[in-house]
Protein backbone atom coordinates (compact mmCIF):
# COMPACT_ATOMS: atom_id res chain seq x y z
CA UNK A 1 0.00 0.00 0.00
CA UNK A 2 1.17 3.42 -0.88
CA UNK A 3 1.00 6.05 1.77
CA UNK A 4 -1.20 9.00 0.90
CA UNK A 5 0.17 12.39 1.71
CA UNK A 6 -2.73 14.77 1.49
CA UNK A 7 -0.61 17.86 1.93
CA UNK A 8 1.57 16.93 -1.02
CA UNK A 9 -0.74 18.41 -3.64
CA UNK A 10 -4.34 19.09 -4.28
CA UNK A 11 -6.33 16.54 -6.17
CA UNK A 12 -6.78 17.67 -9.76
CA UNK A 13 -10.43 18.02 -10.69
CA UNK A 14 -12.45 18.06 -13.87
CA UNK A 15 -15.16 20.74 -13.72
CA UNK A 16 -18.65 19.56 -14.58
CA UNK A 17 -19.96 22.95 -15.63
CA UNK A 18 -23.20 22.03 -13.92
CA UNK A 19 -24.58 24.89 -11.86
CA UNK A 20 -23.91 24.24 -8.20
CA UNK A 21 -22.23 20.87 -8.55
CA UNK A 22 -18.78 22.34 -8.96
CA UNK A 23 -19.32 24.35 -5.81
CA UNK A 24 -20.23 21.40 -3.63
CA UNK A 25 -17.47 19.24 -5.06
CA UNK A 26 -15.09 22.17 -4.75
CA UNK A 27 -14.05 22.10 -8.35
CA UNK A 28 -15.57 19.08 -10.03
CA UNK A 29 -15.01 15.34 -10.27
CA UNK A 30 -11.64 13.71 -9.65
CA UNK A 31 -9.66 14.12 -12.86
CA UNK A 32 -8.48 10.93 -14.48
CA UNK A 33 -10.44 8.79 -12.07
CA UNK A 34 -13.80 7.11 -12.00
CA UNK A 35 -16.83 8.58 -10.23
CA UNK A 36 -19.90 6.54 -9.44
CA UNK A 37 -23.32 8.13 -9.73
CA UNK A 38 -26.01 5.98 -8.25
CA UNK A 39 -29.69 6.21 -7.43
CA UNK A 40 -33.06 4.66 -8.03
CA UNK A 41 -34.84 4.51 -11.36
CA UNK A 42 -35.71 7.92 -12.74
CA UNK A 43 -33.42 9.81 -10.40
CA UNK A 44 -31.58 11.50 -13.25
CA UNK A 45 -28.25 9.67 -13.24
CA UNK A 46 -28.09 9.23 -16.99
CA UNK A 47 -28.88 12.87 -17.57
CA UNK A 48 -26.29 13.99 -15.06
CA UNK A 49 -23.66 11.78 -16.66
CA UNK A 50 -24.59 12.96 -20.15
CA UNK A 51 -24.49 16.59 -19.12
CA UNK A 52 -21.06 16.12 -17.60
CA UNK A 53 -19.89 14.78 -20.92
CA UNK A 54 -21.58 17.39 -23.08
CA UNK A 55 -20.42 20.32 -21.00
CA UNK A 56 -16.94 18.85 -21.01
CA UNK A 57 -16.95 18.82 -24.78
CA UNK A 58 -18.55 22.23 -25.22
CA UNK A 59 -17.19 24.28 -22.34
CA UNK A 60 -13.89 22.71 -21.37
CA UNK A 61 -12.56 21.43 -24.69
CA UNK A 62 -12.52 17.89 -23.31
CA UNK A 63 -13.96 15.46 -25.84
CA UNK A 64 -15.89 12.57 -24.41
CA UNK A 65 -17.09 9.05 -24.99
CA UNK A 66 -20.52 7.84 -24.12
CA UNK A 67 -20.86 4.12 -23.69
CA UNK A 68 -24.47 3.26 -23.26
CA UNK A 69 -25.72 -0.17 -22.34
CA UNK A 70 -29.40 0.56 -22.04
CA UNK A 71 -30.40 3.17 -24.54
CA UNK A 72 -29.37 3.50 -28.12
CA UNK A 73 -27.45 6.60 -29.05
CA UNK A 74 -30.56 7.89 -30.75
CA UNK A 75 -32.74 7.51 -27.69
CA UNK A 76 -30.16 9.24 -25.58
CA UNK A 77 -29.80 12.10 -28.03
CA UNK A 78 -33.53 12.53 -27.83
CA UNK A 79 -33.49 12.60 -24.06
CA UNK A 80 -30.79 15.21 -23.78
CA UNK A 81 -32.39 17.30 -26.50
CA UNK A 82 -35.13 18.07 -24.00
CA UNK A 83 -32.42 19.70 -21.90
CA UNK A 84 -31.29 21.83 -24.78
CA UNK A 85 -28.25 19.81 -25.85
CA UNK A 86 -27.58 18.73 -29.38
CA UNK A 87 -25.77 15.45 -29.06
CA UNK A 88 -25.91 14.67 -32.77
CA UNK A 89 -24.07 17.86 -33.63
CA UNK A 90 -21.34 17.04 -31.12
CA UNK A 91 -20.95 13.61 -32.64
CA UNK A 92 -20.71 15.20 -36.08
CA UNK A 93 -18.04 17.59 -34.85
CA UNK A 94 -16.14 14.64 -33.39
CA UNK A 95 -16.35 16.02 -29.91
CA UNK A 96 -18.30 13.07 -28.60
CA UNK A 97 -18.29 9.44 -29.62
CA UNK A 98 -21.16 7.14 -28.74
CA UNK A 99 -21.13 3.37 -28.61
CA UNK A 100 -24.25 1.48 -27.72
CA UNK A 101 -23.28 -1.87 -26.28
CA UNK A 102 -26.11 -4.32 -26.38
CA UNK A 103 -25.92 -7.47 -24.35
CA UNK A 104 -28.91 -9.67 -24.68
CA UNK A 105 -29.14 -12.63 -22.47
CA UNK A 106 -31.34 -14.62 -24.79
CA UNK A 107 -28.83 -14.61 -27.63
CA UNK A 108 -25.81 -15.72 -25.73
CA UNK A 109 -24.76 -19.17 -24.64
CA UNK A 110 -21.66 -19.54 -22.51
CA UNK A 111 -19.27 -22.37 -23.12
CA UNK A 112 -16.09 -22.20 -21.16
CA UNK A 113 -13.55 -19.47 -20.66
CA UNK A 114 -13.90 -15.92 -21.95
CA UNK A 115 -13.06 -12.35 -21.10
CA UNK A 116 -14.46 -8.97 -22.08
CA UNK A 117 -11.65 -7.96 -24.38
CA UNK A 118 -14.22 -6.91 -26.94
CA UNK A 119 -15.47 -4.26 -24.54
CA UNK A 120 -11.95 -2.97 -23.96
CA UNK A 121 -11.29 -2.79 -27.67
CA UNK A 122 -14.45 -0.82 -28.19
CA UNK A 123 -13.63 1.59 -25.37
CA UNK A 124 -10.15 2.07 -26.72
CA UNK A 125 -11.43 2.68 -30.21
CA UNK A 126 -14.01 5.19 -29.02
CA UNK A 127 -11.50 7.03 -26.81
CA UNK A 128 -8.96 7.25 -29.61
CA UNK A 129 -11.50 8.33 -32.19
CA UNK A 130 -12.13 11.68 -30.49
CA UNK A 131 -9.11 11.92 -28.20
CA UNK A 132 -11.46 11.61 -25.23
CA UNK A 133 -10.66 13.03 -21.83
CA UNK A 134 -13.98 11.99 -20.36
CA UNK A 135 -16.03 8.84 -20.54
CA UNK A 136 -19.45 7.80 -19.31
CA UNK A 137 -20.50 4.19 -18.83
CA UNK A 138 -24.27 4.02 -18.48
CA UNK A 139 -24.90 1.64 -16.89
CA UNK A 140 -22.24 -0.99 -16.70
CA UNK A 141 -24.39 -3.16 -14.49
CA UNK A 142 -26.25 -4.32 -17.56
CA UNK A 143 -23.30 -6.63 -18.15
CA UNK A 144 -24.40 -8.59 -15.12
CA UNK A 145 -27.67 -9.48 -16.72
CA UNK A 146 -25.95 -10.41 -19.96
CA UNK A 147 -23.37 -12.83 -18.61
CA UNK A 148 -23.50 -15.67 -16.15
CA UNK A 149 -19.99 -15.92 -14.95
CA UNK A 150 -19.80 -13.55 -12.01
CA UNK A 151 -16.15 -14.29 -11.34
CA UNK A 152 -15.16 -13.27 -14.85
CA UNK A 153 -17.31 -10.16 -14.70
CA UNK A 154 -15.87 -9.01 -11.42
CA UNK A 155 -12.28 -9.49 -12.40
CA UNK A 156 -12.97 -7.79 -15.73
CA UNK A 157 -14.62 -4.86 -13.98
CA UNK A 158 -11.57 -4.46 -11.82
CA UNK A 159 -9.43 -4.55 -14.93
CA UNK A 160 -11.75 -2.02 -16.57
CA UNK A 161 -11.33 0.56 -13.84
CA UNK A 162 -7.60 0.09 -13.89
CA UNK A 163 -7.66 0.51 -17.65
CA UNK A 164 -9.65 3.75 -17.41
CA UNK A 165 -7.20 5.15 -14.88
CA UNK A 166 -4.29 4.15 -17.10
CA UNK A 167 -5.88 5.91 -20.03
CA UNK A 168 -6.22 8.96 -17.80
CA UNK A 169 -9.85 9.60 -18.62
CA UNK A 170 -12.24 11.11 -16.12
CA UNK A 171 -14.95 8.49 -15.94
CA UNK A 172 -18.52 8.57 -14.75
CA UNK A 173 -20.15 5.24 -14.05
CA UNK A 174 -23.84 5.05 -13.30
CA UNK A 175 -25.42 2.38 -11.20
CA UNK A 176 -28.89 1.49 -10.04
CA UNK A 177 -29.51 1.66 -6.35
CA UNK A 178 -29.78 -1.75 -4.71
CA UNK A 179 -31.40 -3.05 -1.57
CA UNK A 180 -29.32 -1.93 1.35
CA UNK A 181 -26.37 -1.10 -0.87
CA UNK A 182 -25.53 1.81 -3.13
CA UNK A 183 -25.66 -0.27 -6.28
CA UNK A 184 -27.10 -3.66 -7.08
CA UNK A 185 -23.81 -5.17 -8.09
CA UNK A 186 -21.68 -3.42 -5.50
CA UNK A 187 -19.93 -1.17 -8.00
CA UNK A 188 -18.90 1.08 -5.14
CA UNK A 189 -16.39 -1.61 -4.33
CA UNK A 190 -14.51 -0.77 -7.53
CA UNK A 191 -14.98 2.96 -7.63
CA UNK A 192 -13.42 4.27 -4.51
CA UNK A 193 -12.65 7.83 -5.46
CA UNK A 194 -15.96 9.59 -5.64
CA UNK A 195 -19.51 8.41 -5.11
CA UNK A 196 -22.56 10.63 -5.66
CA UNK A 197 -26.02 9.49 -4.67
CA UNK A 198 -29.13 10.89 -6.31
CA UNK A 199 -32.51 10.61 -4.78
CA UNK A 200 -35.99 11.31 -5.98
CA UNK A 201 -38.60 11.21 -3.29
CA UNK A 202 -42.20 12.12 -3.05
CA UNK A 203 -43.66 13.49 0.14
CA UNK A 204 -47.31 14.40 0.22
CA UNK A 205 -47.58 14.32 -3.56
CA UNK A 206 -44.72 16.69 -4.14
CA UNK A 207 -41.48 15.44 -5.49
CA UNK A 208 -38.05 16.60 -4.55
CA UNK A 209 -34.75 15.59 -6.03
CA UNK A 210 -31.72 15.55 -3.84
CA UNK A 211 -28.07 14.85 -4.25
CA UNK A 212 -25.48 13.79 -1.74
CA UNK A 213 -21.78 13.20 -2.07
CA UNK A 214 -21.32 9.94 -0.25
CA UNK A 215 -17.59 10.02 -0.53
CA UNK A 216 -14.88 11.91 -2.26
CA UNK A 217 -11.46 10.66 -1.43
CA UNK A 218 -8.68 13.10 -0.81
CA UNK A 219 -10.73 16.25 -0.80
CA UNK A 220 -13.19 18.16 1.25
CA UNK A 221 -16.72 18.44 -0.06
CA UNK A 222 -20.16 19.45 1.05
CA UNK A 223 -21.80 16.65 2.99
CA UNK A 224 -25.39 17.79 3.03
CA UNK A 225 -28.20 16.64 0.87
CA UNK A 226 -28.51 19.23 -1.84
CA UNK A 227 -31.71 19.79 -3.72
CA UNK A 228 -31.40 19.74 -7.46
CA UNK A 229 -33.59 20.46 -10.40
CA UNK A 230 -33.76 19.13 -13.92
CA UNK A 231 -35.34 21.62 -16.25
CA UNK A 232 -35.05 22.69 -19.86
CA UNK A 233 -31.59 24.03 -19.19
CA UNK A 234 -30.29 20.86 -17.68
CA UNK A 235 -29.18 20.12 -14.16
CA UNK A 236 -28.82 22.62 -11.39
CA UNK A 237 -27.82 21.86 -7.87
CA UNK A 238 -28.46 24.32 -5.14
CA UNK A 239 -25.31 24.79 -3.17
CA UNK A 240 -26.28 25.67 0.32
CA UNK A 241 -23.09 27.46 0.87
CA UNK A 242 -22.97 30.99 2.04
CA UNK A 243 -24.60 30.17 5.33
CA UNK A 244 -22.27 32.69 6.78
CA UNK A 245 -22.78 36.19 7.92
CA UNK A 246 -20.03 37.68 5.88
CA UNK A 247 -21.85 39.29 2.99
CA UNK A 248 -21.07 42.85 2.11
CA UNK A 249 -23.53 45.37 3.48
CA UNK A 250 -24.68 48.47 1.79
CA UNK A 251 -25.42 51.89 3.25
CA UNK A 252 -27.49 52.70 0.23
CA UNK A 253 -31.19 53.09 0.73
CA UNK A 254 -34.00 52.17 -1.62
CA UNK A 255 -37.48 53.60 -1.53
CA UNK A 256 -40.37 51.40 -0.47
CA UNK A 257 -42.47 53.04 -3.15
CA UNK A 258 -44.66 54.65 -0.51
CA UNK A 259 -43.28 58.08 0.50
CA UNK A 260 -45.11 58.01 3.81
CA UNK A 261 -43.53 54.67 4.63
CA UNK A 262 -40.08 55.88 3.67
CA UNK A 263 -40.67 58.69 6.07
CA UNK A 264 -41.36 56.18 8.86
CA UNK A 265 -38.09 54.46 7.99
CA UNK A 266 -35.77 57.32 8.81
CA UNK A 267 -37.05 59.20 5.78
CA UNK A 268 -35.13 57.00 3.35
CA UNK A 269 -36.72 53.59 3.01
CA UNK A 270 -35.13 50.14 3.16
CA UNK A 271 -31.44 49.34 3.01
CA UNK A 272 -30.34 47.93 -0.29
CA UNK A 273 -29.73 44.22 0.05
CA UNK A 274 -31.79 43.91 3.20
CA UNK A 275 -34.70 41.57 3.72
CA UNK A 276 -38.13 42.98 4.38
CA UNK A 277 -41.04 41.06 5.79
CA UNK A 278 -44.59 42.33 5.48
CA UNK A 279 -46.94 40.30 7.59
CA UNK A 280 -50.59 40.63 8.25
CA UNK A 281 -53.96 38.96 8.16
CA UNK A 282 -55.89 38.45 4.96
CA UNK A 283 -56.85 41.54 3.01
CA UNK A 284 -54.72 44.01 4.93
CA UNK A 285 -52.77 45.24 1.92
CA UNK A 286 -49.62 43.17 1.83
CA UNK A 287 -49.67 42.68 -1.91
CA UNK A 288 -50.34 46.38 -2.44
CA UNK A 289 -47.28 47.25 -0.43
CA UNK A 290 -45.22 44.73 -2.37
CA UNK A 291 -46.47 46.06 -5.69
CA UNK A 292 -45.53 49.62 -4.73
CA UNK A 293 -42.05 48.45 -3.99
CA UNK A 294 -41.79 46.52 -7.25
CA UNK A 295 -43.05 49.46 -9.25
CA UNK A 296 -40.63 51.83 -7.55
CA UNK A 297 -37.72 49.51 -8.29
CA UNK A 298 -38.64 49.24 -11.92
CA UNK A 299 -39.18 52.96 -12.16
CA UNK A 300 -35.61 53.52 -11.04
CA UNK A 301 -34.58 51.20 -13.86
CA UNK A 302 -33.59 48.38 -11.51
CA UNK A 303 -34.82 44.95 -12.41
CA UNK A 304 -37.32 43.39 -10.08
CA UNK A 305 -38.47 39.79 -9.95
CA UNK A 306 -41.97 39.38 -8.57
CA UNK A 307 -42.99 35.85 -7.64
CA UNK A 308 -46.72 35.60 -7.11
CA UNK A 309 -48.00 32.43 -5.55
CA UNK A 310 -51.64 33.39 -5.31
CA UNK A 311 -52.43 35.41 -8.38
CA UNK A 312 -51.69 35.22 -12.06
CA UNK A 313 -49.68 38.10 -13.53
CA UNK A 314 -52.79 39.39 -15.32
CA UNK A 315 -54.86 39.34 -12.19
CA UNK A 316 -52.16 41.02 -10.19
CA UNK A 317 -51.74 43.77 -12.76
CA UNK A 318 -55.48 44.36 -12.95
CA UNK A 319 -55.90 44.53 -9.21
CA UNK A 320 -52.97 46.83 -8.70
CA UNK A 321 -54.22 49.20 -11.36
CA UNK A 322 -57.23 49.91 -9.14
CA UNK A 323 -54.90 51.41 -6.56
CA UNK A 324 -52.94 53.39 -9.05
CA UNK A 325 -50.04 50.99 -9.50
CA UNK A 326 -49.54 50.19 -13.15
CA UNK A 327 -47.08 47.36 -13.50
CA UNK A 328 -47.71 46.57 -17.12
CA UNK A 329 -45.36 49.13 -18.75
CA UNK A 330 -42.51 47.86 -16.60
CA UNK A 331 -43.27 44.28 -17.52
CA UNK A 332 -43.26 45.29 -21.18
CA UNK A 333 -40.02 47.15 -20.76
CA UNK A 334 -38.46 44.13 -19.14
CA UNK A 335 -37.52 45.77 -15.86
CA UNK A 336 -40.20 43.85 -14.02
CA UNK A 337 -40.77 40.15 -14.34
CA UNK A 338 -43.90 38.62 -12.91
CA UNK A 339 -43.85 34.91 -12.35
CA UNK A 340 -46.77 32.96 -11.00
CA UNK A 341 -46.94 29.38 -9.92
CA UNK A 342 -48.87 27.30 -7.49
CA UNK A 343 -46.72 26.57 -4.49
CA UNK A 344 -47.97 23.03 -4.24
CA UNK A 345 -46.68 22.17 -7.69
CA UNK A 346 -43.21 21.71 -6.41
CA UNK A 347 -41.52 20.80 -3.22
CA UNK A 348 -39.90 23.47 -1.16
CA UNK A 349 -36.45 22.86 -2.56
CA UNK A 350 -37.69 23.00 -6.08
CA UNK A 351 -38.99 26.47 -5.42
CA UNK A 352 -35.71 27.44 -3.98
CA UNK A 353 -33.79 26.09 -6.93
CA UNK A 354 -36.22 27.78 -9.25
CA UNK A 355 -35.85 31.11 -7.51
CA UNK A 356 -32.12 30.58 -7.59
CA UNK A 357 -32.15 29.96 -11.32
CA UNK A 358 -34.45 32.83 -12.11
CA UNK A 359 -32.38 35.21 -10.04
CA UNK A 360 -29.17 34.04 -11.68
CA UNK A 361 -30.66 34.50 -15.10
CA UNK A 362 -32.57 37.76 -14.62
CA UNK A 363 -30.09 39.36 -12.25
CA UNK A 364 -32.60 41.56 -10.44
CA UNK A 365 -31.88 44.23 -7.85
CA UNK A 366 -35.03 43.32 -5.96
CA UNK A 367 -37.05 40.18 -5.43
CA UNK A 368 -40.61 40.02 -4.14
CA UNK A 369 -42.11 36.79 -2.93
CA UNK A 370 -45.83 37.10 -2.40
CA UNK A 371 -46.62 35.36 -0.20
CA UNK A 372 -43.90 33.36 1.37
CA UNK A 373 -46.35 31.69 3.72
CA UNK A 374 -47.91 29.66 0.96
CA UNK A 375 -45.14 27.32 0.45
CA UNK A 376 -44.26 27.26 4.03
CA UNK A 377 -47.62 25.72 4.69
CA UNK A 378 -46.62 22.79 2.57
CA UNK A 379 -43.72 21.74 4.67
CA UNK A 380 -42.57 21.22 8.15
CA UNK A 381 -41.47 24.18 10.21
CA UNK A 382 -37.85 23.11 10.29
CA UNK A 383 -37.68 22.65 6.54
CA UNK A 384 -39.37 25.98 5.98
CA UNK A 385 -37.01 27.80 8.25
CA UNK A 386 -33.96 26.23 6.67
CA UNK A 387 -35.24 27.12 3.26
CA UNK A 388 -35.91 30.74 4.16
CA UNK A 389 -32.52 31.01 5.70
CA UNK A 390 -30.97 29.82 2.46
CA UNK A 391 -33.08 32.14 0.41
CA UNK A 392 -32.35 35.19 2.53
CA UNK A 393 -28.66 34.40 2.56
CA UNK A 394 -28.61 33.86 -1.15
CA UNK A 395 -30.27 37.19 -1.85
CA UNK A 396 -28.09 39.01 0.63
CA UNK A 397 -24.95 37.59 -0.84
CA UNK A 398 -26.02 39.05 -4.16
CA UNK A 399 -27.01 42.40 -2.60
CA UNK A 400 -30.59 41.90 -3.69
CA UNK A 401 -33.30 43.56 -1.67
CA UNK A 402 -35.86 40.93 -0.78
CA UNK A 403 -39.44 41.67 0.15
CA UNK A 404 -41.56 38.82 1.45
CA UNK A 405 -45.19 38.96 2.38
CA UNK A 406 -46.53 36.65 4.98
CA UNK A 407 -50.11 35.83 5.75
CA UNK A 408 -50.76 35.43 9.43
CA UNK A 409 -53.84 33.63 10.52
CA UNK A 410 -56.18 35.51 12.77
CA UNK A 411 -55.74 33.18 15.66
CA UNK A 412 -51.97 33.21 15.83
CA UNK A 413 -50.20 35.83 17.83
CA UNK A 414 -49.06 38.41 15.32
CA UNK A 415 -45.60 39.03 16.55
CA UNK A 416 -44.78 35.42 17.12
CA UNK A 417 -43.69 34.84 13.62
CA UNK A 418 -44.82 31.77 12.69
CA UNK A 419 -41.76 30.59 10.97
CA UNK A 420 -39.30 31.93 13.40
CA UNK A 421 -37.53 33.91 10.74
CA UNK A 422 -37.56 37.15 12.64
CA UNK A 423 -33.83 36.92 13.15
CA UNK A 424 -33.29 36.80 9.40
CA UNK A 425 -35.38 39.83 8.69
CA UNK A 426 -33.99 43.34 8.76
CA UNK A 427 -37.16 45.33 8.37
CA UNK A 428 -40.43 43.96 9.54
CA UNK A 429 -43.71 45.67 8.77
CA UNK A 430 -46.92 44.62 10.37
CA UNK A 431 -50.35 45.22 8.93
CA UNK A 432 -53.37 44.70 11.13
CA UNK A 433 -56.88 45.71 11.89
CA UNK A 434 -57.23 48.61 14.26
CA UNK A 435 -60.13 50.51 15.70
CA UNK A 436 -60.37 54.23 15.33
CA UNK A 437 -63.30 55.58 17.18
CA UNK A 438 -65.98 53.13 16.39
CA UNK A 439 -64.71 52.29 12.97
CA UNK A 440 -62.53 49.44 11.96
CA UNK A 441 -59.56 50.32 9.89
CA UNK A 442 -56.21 49.04 8.82
CA UNK A 443 -53.02 49.99 10.52
CA UNK A 444 -49.35 49.63 9.74
CA UNK A 445 -46.42 49.80 12.01
CA UNK A 446 -42.74 49.06 11.89
CA UNK A 447 -42.05 46.22 14.25
CA UNK A 448 -38.36 46.49 13.69
CA UNK A 449 -35.92 47.94 11.24
CA UNK A 450 -32.28 47.27 11.82
CA UNK A 451 -29.75 50.01 11.61
CA UNK A 452 -32.06 52.98 11.48
CA UNK A 453 -34.25 55.04 13.75
CA UNK A 454 -37.79 54.29 12.72
CA UNK A 455 -41.26 55.43 13.65
CA UNK A 456 -42.77 53.57 16.58
CA UNK A 457 -46.38 54.52 16.17
CA UNK A 458 -49.18 52.84 14.28
CA UNK A 459 -50.31 54.63 11.15
CA UNK A 460 -53.64 54.27 9.55
CA UNK A 461 -53.23 52.43 6.28
CA UNK A 462 -55.49 53.59 3.47
CA UNK A 463 -55.79 52.31 -0.07
CA UNK A 464 -57.01 54.80 -2.65
CA UNK A 465 -56.89 54.96 -6.44
CA UNK A 466 -53.72 56.98 -5.95
CA UNK A 467 -52.02 54.25 -3.96
CA UNK A 468 -51.21 53.70 -0.33
CA UNK A 469 -51.63 56.51 2.16
CA UNK A 470 -50.51 56.45 5.74
CA UNK A 471 -52.06 58.75 8.33
CA UNK A 472 -51.06 59.29 11.90
CA UNK A 473 -53.63 57.92 14.28
CA UNK A 474 -54.71 60.68 16.65
CA UNK A 475 -56.54 60.62 19.88
CA UNK A 476 -56.85 58.09 22.64
CA UNK A 477 -59.19 55.94 20.67
CA UNK A 478 -56.49 54.73 18.35
CA UNK A 479 -55.81 51.51 20.04
CA UNK A 480 -54.84 48.22 18.73
CA UNK A 481 -57.43 45.55 18.75
CA UNK A 482 -55.61 42.64 20.28
CA UNK A 483 -56.58 39.23 19.27
CA UNK A 484 -55.94 36.53 21.74
CA UNK B 1 -28.11 -37.68 -30.64
CA UNK B 2 -30.76 -35.71 -32.51
CA UNK B 3 -29.44 -33.08 -34.88
CA UNK B 4 -31.80 -30.14 -34.84
CA UNK B 5 -30.51 -28.59 -37.98
CA UNK B 6 -32.71 -29.19 -40.98
CA UNK B 7 -31.40 -31.08 -43.95
CA UNK B 8 -27.94 -32.53 -43.95
CA UNK B 9 -27.02 -30.52 -47.03
CA UNK B 10 -27.51 -27.20 -45.29
CA UNK B 11 -24.47 -24.90 -45.37
CA UNK B 12 -23.05 -23.66 -42.10
CA UNK B 13 -21.44 -20.27 -41.97
CA UNK B 14 -19.58 -19.61 -38.74
CA UNK B 15 -17.57 -16.62 -37.60
CA UNK B 16 -15.23 -16.66 -34.65
CA UNK B 17 -14.16 -13.38 -33.08
CA UNK B 18 -10.78 -13.51 -31.36
CA UNK B 19 -8.22 -11.13 -29.96
CA UNK B 20 -4.84 -12.08 -31.35
CA UNK B 21 -3.28 -15.37 -30.42
CA UNK B 22 -4.57 -15.55 -26.87
CA UNK B 23 -4.81 -19.05 -25.34
CA UNK B 24 -8.60 -18.71 -25.13
CA UNK B 25 -8.84 -17.74 -28.78
CA UNK B 26 -6.62 -20.62 -29.89
CA UNK B 27 -8.54 -23.07 -27.75
CA UNK B 28 -11.82 -21.85 -29.17
CA UNK B 29 -10.64 -22.34 -32.75
CA UNK B 30 -9.37 -25.85 -31.99
CA UNK B 31 -12.59 -26.83 -30.28
CA UNK B 32 -14.69 -25.36 -33.06
CA UNK B 33 -12.81 -27.20 -35.80
CA UNK B 34 -13.14 -30.47 -33.93
CA UNK B 35 -16.89 -30.11 -33.46
CA UNK B 36 -17.45 -29.11 -37.05
CA UNK B 37 -15.46 -32.02 -38.39
CA UNK B 38 -17.52 -34.33 -36.22
CA UNK B 39 -20.95 -32.97 -37.00
CA UNK B 40 -20.74 -30.83 -40.12
CA UNK B 41 -17.98 -32.40 -42.17
CA UNK B 42 -17.81 -30.90 -45.63
CA UNK B 43 -20.53 -28.29 -45.26
CA UNK B 44 -19.15 -25.57 -43.05
CA UNK B 45 -17.00 -22.49 -43.35
CA UNK B 46 -15.19 -20.84 -40.45
CA UNK B 47 -14.16 -17.22 -40.68
CA UNK B 48 -11.82 -15.98 -37.96
CA UNK B 49 -12.00 -12.26 -37.18
CA UNK B 50 -9.09 -10.91 -35.18
CA UNK B 51 -10.44 -7.85 -33.40
CA UNK B 52 -6.97 -6.66 -32.47
CA UNK B 53 -6.42 -6.09 -36.17
CA UNK B 54 -9.89 -4.82 -36.81
CA UNK B 55 -11.37 -3.35 -33.64
CA UNK B 56 -14.12 -1.52 -35.52
CA UNK B 57 -15.83 -4.83 -36.16
CA UNK B 58 -16.34 -5.27 -32.42
CA UNK B 59 -18.65 -2.27 -32.54
CA UNK B 60 -20.30 -3.14 -35.82
CA UNK B 61 -21.04 -6.72 -34.80
CA UNK B 62 -21.84 -6.01 -31.12
CA UNK B 63 -19.03 -8.09 -29.67
CA UNK B 64 -18.24 -7.71 -25.98
CA UNK B 65 -16.86 -11.02 -24.84
CA UNK B 66 -13.97 -12.81 -26.48
CA UNK B 67 -13.93 -15.39 -27.90
CA UNK B 68 -17.41 -15.15 -29.38
CA UNK B 69 -18.72 -17.54 -32.01
CA UNK B 70 -21.52 -16.30 -34.24
CA UNK B 71 -23.58 -18.72 -36.30
CA UNK B 72 -24.52 -16.64 -39.30
CA UNK B 73 -26.08 -19.50 -41.24
CA UNK B 74 -28.33 -21.34 -40.89
CA UNK B 75 -30.57 -18.67 -39.47
CA UNK B 76 -31.46 -17.55 -36.85
CA UNK B 77 -28.24 -15.94 -35.75
CA UNK B 78 -26.76 -17.47 -32.62
CA UNK B 79 -24.01 -16.21 -30.36
CA UNK B 80 -21.86 -18.42 -28.22
CA UNK B 81 -19.42 -16.96 -25.77
CA UNK B 82 -16.35 -18.76 -24.46
CA UNK B 83 -13.56 -21.05 -25.64
CA UNK B 84 -16.07 -23.84 -26.45
CA UNK B 85 -14.33 -26.19 -24.03
CA UNK B 86 -17.72 -27.23 -22.71
CA UNK B 87 -18.57 -29.31 -25.77
CA UNK B 88 -22.01 -30.26 -24.61
CA UNK B 89 -23.10 -26.63 -24.10
CA UNK B 90 -21.38 -25.56 -27.27
CA UNK B 91 -23.32 -28.09 -29.34
CA UNK B 92 -26.57 -27.06 -27.69
CA UNK B 93 -25.70 -23.42 -28.23
CA UNK B 94 -25.03 -24.00 -31.91
CA UNK B 95 -28.19 -26.06 -32.04
CA UNK B 96 -26.33 -29.07 -33.28
CA UNK B 97 -27.87 -30.85 -30.38
CA UNK B 98 -31.02 -30.39 -28.38
CA UNK B 99 -30.95 -29.60 -24.69
CA UNK B 100 -31.47 -32.68 -22.58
Amino acid sequence: MKMERPQARLLPKAPTGIAGLDEITEGGLPRGRPTLICGGPGCGKTLLAAEFLIRGATQFKEPGVLITFEETGEELAQNVRSLGFDLDALVQEQKIAIDYIRVERSEIAETGEYDLEGLFLRLGLAIDSVGAKRIVLDTIESLFSGFDNQAVLRSELRRLFRYLKDRGVTAVITGERGDGSLTRQGLEEYVSDCVILLDHRVTEQTSTRRMRIVKYRGTTHGTNEYPFLIDEKGFSVLPLSGLQLDHAVSDERVSSGVPALDEMLDGKGYYRGSSVLVSGTAGTGKTSLAAHFAQESARRGERCLYLAFEESPQQLMRNMRTIGVDLEPHVKKGTLRLHSSRPTLHGLEMHLVQVHNMVSEFDPAAVVIDPISNFIDNSTAIEAQAMLLRLVDFLKAKQITGLFTHLTSGSAALEATDIGISSLIDTWLLLRDIEIGNARSKGLYVLKSRGMPHARDIRQFLLSPRGIELKPVTGKSGKVKRKK
Amino acid sequence: MTPSNGTSSEKWNLRLYTAGQSPKSLAALDNLKRMCEQHLAGRYTIEVVDLLKNPRLAKDDQIVAIPTLVRKLPEPLRRIVGDLSDTERALVGMQLKQQK
